[in-house]
Formats: structure tokens, sequence, C-alpha cells
């Protein structure tokens, strides 16, 4: 018997000295399916590369073939912790296009609406991020506020996540009874809880070890990665669209910026606590300062339905509504072309919208998603770190990884 | 610290985008092709060839500073009238100093389209045009990193062209299934992809 031949491999792995891992996409900590392919030596990581796309779903496609307000389902199905800013920033792009001004109260409950979805929000960015380092308490407590905002939402849209609330030119309704009640009461008592929250973390020696001086970003570095929001604040760079270039009558209420130096994990979990308080700041200015009168535009611009009882006691109504429904007859978007930029809880929300003045559907919806921008600075802010420092950093970036892949 | 809080009034920021857009077409006079505005907002459509020099000049001229390079998308022309071309990419340029906002528009030919790339000016173009390439087939000249993003790798079409169907071409039904008697079936089309 012979022996067989003795075979030489070469090996691939040869000229690699480093470990090569794969974060996720299944992990934990990803918060949703982000891989990240990562080098390296030791505990440190050398180099990280993020791969996405596993949630891909072809929403821009899908607005190019559903109306301006079908589209607003889809929508909130990509920043789903947040999905009324979504709804509102659509909208208002439309409403651009269109050229349009709706009622003062329906801008304000927008800005009401837009608030409590960024407490909501930073809430399951502060949960999920004191989780991933370590801090169970903080998450269920952050949940149960959460929770109440929910049932707010839920008040409100009748869905908790998926709300497709506005419509183009107005709101799909008023406010229901007791609503101003119950929002006004979860504002009350909010700051105390959050301070609860934060009696946990912010002087914790753990968690300032754990985010004190991790994931830095200087402020000309977060500015040419186009980092946008809390990421940008906590850098030095204090802008804010809510600020710089009101939308939705922003100007009218009283609220601060509140910025970082440092640029680090700790200052942008610090801004985001802070946003918080001055949200529900805002809600309550808002709801206080309601005013009264119709949510929608009024029926000369025809862009919003009419109201039932008109549908059925007017020829000219009911006309118009049934043409407002049929896929080829209805408002045309005008042609034209608008970006509408937005202060989402992650950071700059832009929808460009062209229109081609011939159908309802826009031509082009592009989502300008803050997660996507946000996202790429993360290899710069873990290289040369550990990996436990990385499940920091992505969790202060918070992404949301349907908006991320749209 | 920079702070960048102090809303503009509009004819202030209005007056600021002609401004831009004078000195572009000044230094650049031959590249800046139109110039629109529309609701408030300014595009330019401009060369191909000079749009990275645009961009820096807009980024580094004192007066202008637009050092936020908000977006780069496309738009695909193909069932709008377009003496230019027949892509569209469209970059938003925001200055935090003077509160503004200015698009450039960059028309490119159905075949091999082709564009300098922003990375070597902002860290943020390297994404969002390996977006634009993954979803438009355009081309990005000096990328450093020009690879798929969202679509899977060994994929060959561009699906956000206006002549790719909602539907997708083969991605669905392009997978063998497996029936509940436990058939292999290769080659079928299910019924929801056609």
């Amino acid at each position: 018997m012979t022996m067989p031949e003795k075979q030489t491999i070469d090996l691939p792995v040869a000229a690699f000295r480093g470990m090569l891992l794969n974060f996720g996409p299944q992990h934990p900590a990803t918060h949703g399916t982000l891989r990240i392919k990562m080098e390296l030596d030791g505990e440190v990581i050398i180099k990280a590369t993020p791969y996405i796309g596993f949630l891909h779903s072809g929403f821009e496609k899908l607005g190019e073939h559903l109306d301006f307000n079908q589209y607003v389902t889809v929508v909130d199905r990509m920043n789903y912790m947040s999905p009324l800013c979504n709804d509102i920033a659509w909208h208002l792009a439309v409403e651009k296009l269109f050229d349009i001004e709706v009622p003062k109260r329906c801008r304000y409950i927008r800005v009401v609406l837009a608030e409590l979805s960024r407490i909501a929000d930073h809430l399951v960015f502060l949960g999920a991020h004191a989780l991933d380092l370590g801090a169970f308490t903080a998450f269920l407590w952050g949940f149960r506020e959460r929770e109440k905002l929910y049932d707010i939402f839920e008040m409100i849209t009748g869905g908790r996540m998926t709300t497709s609330f506005t419509r183009a030119g107005g709101l799909w309704a008023d406010m229901p009874r007791g609503f101003e009640e119950k929002a006004l009461d979860f504002c009350e008592q909010f700051p105390y809880r959050l301070q609860e929250i934060e009696n946990l973390l912010t002087r914790n020696r753990i968690w300032i070890d754990r985010t004190k001086g991790i994931g830095v970003i200087s402020a000309a570095e977060a500015v040419s990665y186009g980092l946008t929001g809390p990421c940008l604040r906590a850098s030095g760079v204090v802008w804010d669209i809510r600020k710089a270039e009101p939308y939705c009558s922003y100007e009218d209420f009283e609220f601060e910026i509140p910025y970082g130096e440092n640029g680090d994990v700790y200052d942008r979990y610090l801004v985001r606590l802070e946003e918080m308080r001055q949200s529900a700041r805002i809600t309550e200015q808002a709801i206080r300062k309601m005013p009264s009168g119709p949510v929608d535009v009024d029926q000369s611009k025809k862009i919003r339905l009419p109201s039932k009882q008109k549908v059925y006691t007017e020829m000219e109504s009911l006309i118009h509504h049934f043409e407002f429904i049929m896929p080829d007859r209805g408002p045309k978007l005008p042609a034209g072309e608008v970006y509408v930029p937005t202060e989402s809880p992650n950071g700059e929300l832009g929808y460009y919208i062209v229109g081609d003045g011939k159908s309802k559907n826009a031509y082009r919806a592009r989502t300008r998603p803050p997660s996507f921008v946000n996202y790429q600075a993360f290899s710069k802010m873990v290289e040369g770190r550990f990996i436990a420092d990385a499940v920091a950093v992505l969790g202060s970036l918070n992404i949301i990884a349907a908006e991320l892949d749209r | 610290m920079e702070v960048y809080l102090t809303p503009r009034p509009k004819e202030e920021i209005t007056e600021h985008q002609m401004m831009a857009a004078g000195r572009l077409r000044a230094r650049f006079p031959e590249a800046v092709f139109g110039e629109t505005q529309f609701r408030g907002e300014m595009t330019l459509v401009v060369n191909v060839e000079a749009i990275f020099e645009m961009a820096k000049f807009l980024r580094d001229t004192p007066e202008l500073l637009y050092r936020h390079l908000a977006d780069i998308t496309c738009v695909d022309h193909l069932h709008l009238e377009s003496p230019f071309g027949r892509f569209a990419v469209v970059d938003h340029f925001y200055s935090f100093k003077f509160g503004d906002r200015i698009r450039l528009k960059v028309f490119l030919p159905d075949k091999d389209p082709c564009i300098e790339s922003l990375v070597a000016l902002w860290q943020t173009a390297n994404w969002l045009e390996r977006e634009v390439y993954d979803m438009f087939g355009v081309i990005f000249r000096n990328h450093p990193d020009l690879r798929r993003i969202l679509m899977p790798e060994d994929s060959v079409d561009f699906p956000l062209r206006k002549d790719y169907p909602l539907t997708g071409r083969g991605e669905r039904e392009s997978f063998p299934y497996v029936t509940r008697d436990g058939r292999i079936i290769e080659d079928t089309r299910s019924s929801r992809a056609r």
C-alpha cells in the first residue's frame, strides 16, 4: 500500500496576522441587522468595515409608485422609533412642492407629536445603550416611559408604531378629547422619571469608564463626515434645524439646544438626555398655546379630502372626494424639485422630491437618512479601540437599521 | 465651539443664494449652464468637468462656506425631458454660517455616466456616492472604495433606474424552493413576482 503523496496547502490566512471577527448581522448589540467585519489584534480593532443592506427594501423605488398620501405609510416604517417625525418631514416636503401653508393648529399638533416622538426615540436610545453596557434597570425604566408615550400615540393616531398620521395639507384627524390632558400629564411627570434614570447612570463610575473618551470625533471631522443631530452637537458644532431653519412654527417656542465639547459617547448621551427635557418643555408650551381652528387647509386648494358631512350633502365635494381617490385624477404634484430638511431625533432628515407635473406620484422620492450618514463615522470612531468600545459607540450613534437601508 | 442657531430671514437667504450663484458664475464662466429658483431653492446646472473645483470653491470661499454636504443623490430623467443627459447627480450644500442651501446638478449621458468623486473634500460623500453607484450605476472617478452598498455584491442591475421594474428582475424568483412534499423546484417563477 502506498502512502498518498504529501500535499502542501497554502493557507490564505498566512498573510494576515490578526484575527477576523464578524460582528453581527445577528448580534444583540447591533440593534437590527448590521454586519461589521473587524480585523483584530488581540482585543484592539485595527480595521472595521461595516456591511449594510440587509434590510434594503426599496422604499425609494416604492415612493415612485405610490401617491403622496399613500407613501406616508412607507416612510414611517423607515425610522420605526419615531415614525411621526418621518411622516411630518415627508408631508412638509410635499406641501412645499405644492406651495401650501397648513393652519397654525396643524403645525402645533405636529410639533407636539414630533417632540413626543423625539422623547420616545431618545428613550429607546437610552434604554438600549444602557442595556448594551450592562445597565438593565435603565432599560426597563426607559421602556416604561416609552410605553406611556405609545399609549398617547395610540390615542391620537390609532397605531403605536405605524402611525401614518399626517396628510398633505393637514392631519388625518384632529386631537381626540382628553389628548391634551394626557400629554400634559406625561410632560409633567416625565422630568422626574428621567431624573431617576439619570441618577442610575450619569455619575455612575462604571458608566463613565465605559463612555468617557470613547468614540471621540472632533468638530472638523464631524462636519466632514456629515454628522447631524446629537452626534454633531456633542462634538461642539451647535446646529439645530429647529432653530436655524425653523419649520412647523418652531420659532414660537422657547427651548435650549444642548451641546457637548468632547464628541465622545458620554457627551452624546448627555446631549440626548437634555434634549428629552427640552422636548417635554416644547410639548408643554405647544399644548398650552394650542390655537383653535381647523387642522386642514381649506378646500379651495383641493389637496385634502372634504369632510364626510360635506361629501354627503354637496355635489361639488362628492366629486372632489371621488376624484381625489381615483388614481389618475385629483391633484398632481407640480413639476419641480424641493428639498426639505427637518431635525429628526437622529439628525437631519430630509426629503428631496422631484415632481413631474403629470401624476400624483413623486418622480423621485429621495430620503436623506441621518442614520446612514452617521453610521459612516463608526469605523473612524472605533479603529484603535477595544471591541467593547464598539458596542458603546454603536449604541451612542443610535442606528436604526430600517432607515439605514431603506 | 461653533454656534449656528440664528434663523435668517427669507430675503437674506435669497440674497446670499444669488450672491453664491454670481460668484460661481464669475469664477467658472463656462461651467454654469443654468440657474433656477423654485420655492426659494436655488439650483445650478453645472458642467461635469468642473464639479470638484466648484464644490471646493463653495466650501472654502470665506463668503460662501458651504461646509455641510447634506446629500448626494441622483435622478433618472428617462421619462422627463432633459436636454443635457439622462442622469442628474444632485448635490445639496448647506452653509452653517449663512444659513442657506444650494443645489448643484450635473447631467450625465446614458452611456458610461461618470463623474468626479467628492470624497477628497467630504468623508460623507463616500457612502452617499456608493449608494448612487449602487442604485443608478453612475461611476465616481477617484472614489476610494466604489462597491455596492445596499444591493448584494453579485447583482447586475441598478434598481432605481426608471427602466427597472418595481417587482425586480429575478431577485425574488431565482431561488429554488421546496414544496410541502419535499420536492425541490429549481426553475420556477412564483406568482407574486411577475
